[in-house]
């Protein structure tokens, strides 16, 4: 067992995790932040994709001991304290229809947010790329792009096809 | 889906790591971790200890001098792709890299774990095999340099002894007005290929062909340089002649077929791919532009 303290949406946590225990167990079981979601577990679908130090991984492909001393981020420290408001990303994907069932969703936030950071007008491929590694099952990823052009202010897919 | 117990250890410096490594009964190194994790997952794989070498800072970095490119074993495959001097240098690197896995695999996944994890439709693994790289491994008896043709062993097995861990691995810059060209066919964005085809060469101020490599992952067990093809071009200018002939050559090359694709599907694929490369590589414009 490893005792580990790392910062968690700017709050500081300590764990006692076990050694093979996984980032994204360690963050729903033990932290109980269970809207990082835990698809494949494999690092095929990008559904418990976290930012570890502003940069994106997979949260099932990294063991928890790992992130001692990290800056964490997770879809939970996106909007205000319990959830509201809504983090302008979070709203565009519910106006623009940009999740169905739900589970995708924290994934295609967590990418969506370092996409935006580093470039805050990405456009539809440059969007397209950065979700390539997250799958959704239910919206045909079309209602997805539309959310985050929304987010950022920028036209359509079909206005700017016209 | 969980890993099965195992013993961590997170070395803070290489002389550690190693003789942890050499005193550790059944230990796994730990790099990126974007492959092992999965397989530790998946229960593939039942190590005693993993190694983390994720503390040794010194084993990531890339050092770019006019002989020779120097990138460190534990240098993150976003690092390597957006790294403008190497792409100065030896844009190949961020257009493959371009293809390997995701942004949240690549900012964890590293160039020593994807050499040694050695997948046979791997992009990196093929661009070390086509530069002709030096892979260097570090032991209890020290640094040793393999070379990429004797570090690929076999199906995913790294010429390395089990007491070394890979370290660096270095290349010899080309002429910068070389080309090249990368291209692979994978069912889906990130996934690994079912034949990929790198192709790099130099040419002479009246168009021939004076130096060329041509290296070719995805069909057999491991990536194969194509010495039938180089021969063929050198010399040439390229003609459309030439290369029919040279992708032709293709059947000569081993052919492992899988659920993915059969042997006879994946020669077709290579074929396509090693053509487009080709074209890309005489074509600089086309092969050397990297879209934003």
């Amino acid at each position: 067992m490893h005792d580990i303290e790392l910062l968690v949406n700017g709050r500081s946590c300590r764990g006692n995790v076990e050694d093979r225990t996984t980032l994204a167990d360690f963050l729903r079981h033990e932290l109980r932040l269970t809207g990082t979601h835990v698809g494949c577990e494999h690092g095929v679908c990008g559904a418990c994709t976290v930012l570890v130090d502003g940069v994106s991984v997979r949260s099932c492909l990294m063991l928890a001991v790992q992130t001692r001393g990290a800056i964490v981020e997770t879809v939970e420290g996106l909007g205000g304290p319990d959830g509201s408001p809504l983090h302008p990303l979070q709203q565009a994907f519910r106006d623009a229809h940009g999740l169905q069932c739900g589970y995708c969703t924290p994934g295609m936030l967590m990418t969506i947010v370092e996409l935006l950071r580093e470039n805050a007008r990405p456009s539809e491929s440059e969007i397209r790329e950065a979700i390539s590694g997250n799958i959704c099952r239910c919206t045909g990823y079309q209602s997805i792009v539309e959310a985050v052009l929304l987010a950022v202010g920028a036209p359509s897919i079909e206005k700017s096809a016209k | 889906m969980k890993p099965p117990p195992f013993q961590y250890f997170c070395p803070d410096t290489l002389d550690e790591a190693v003789s942890l490594l050499a005193r550790t009964q059944n230990a796994k190194v730990l790099a990126g971790g974007q492959s092992l994790i999965a397989m530790l997952n998946l229960r593939y794989v039942y190590p005693d200890a993993l190694i983390d070498l994720n503390n040794l800072f010194d084993l990531a970095g890339i050092d770019i001098r006019p002989d020779r490119v120097r990138i460190g074993a534990m240098t993150r495959q976003h690092h390597i792709e957006q790294h403008g001097a190497l792409f100065n240098v030896l844009p190949i690197f961020r257009v493959a890299l371009r293809l390997v896995g995701h942004r949240q695999t690549r900012n964890r996944g590293t160039i020593g774990g994807s050499l040694c994890h050695l997948d046979p439709a791997a992009e990196l693994p093929l661009v070390a095999l086509l530069l002709d790289a030096t892979i260097e491994a570090t032991g209890p008896k020290g640094r040793r340099r393999i070379p990429a043709t004797e570090f690929i062993a076999g199906f995913m097995t790294p010429g390395i002894g089990v007491e070394e861990i890979v370290t660096a691995i270095e290349v010899k810059p080309w002429q910068a007005t070389h080309s090249f060209g990368f291209n692979e066919f994978a069912r889906r964005h990130g996934d690994f290929a079912i034949a990929s085809a790198a192709v790099q060469i130099e040419r002479a101020p009246n168009g021939a062909i004076e130096r060329v490599a041509i290296a070719i992952g995805g069909i057999g067990s491991v990536p194969q340089r194509f010495p039938v093809g180089e021969a063929m071009l050198m010399g040439s200018t390229g003609s459309r002649d030439i290369v029919d002939a040279v992708v032709d050559r293709c059947a000569e090359l081993e052919l492992v077929g899988d659920f993915h694709g059969s042997t006879d599907y994946r020669l077709s694929v290579a074929r396509t791919m090693l053509r487009r490369s080709i074209n890309d590589a005489l074509a600089p414009t086309s092969g050397q532009v990297v879209s934003a």
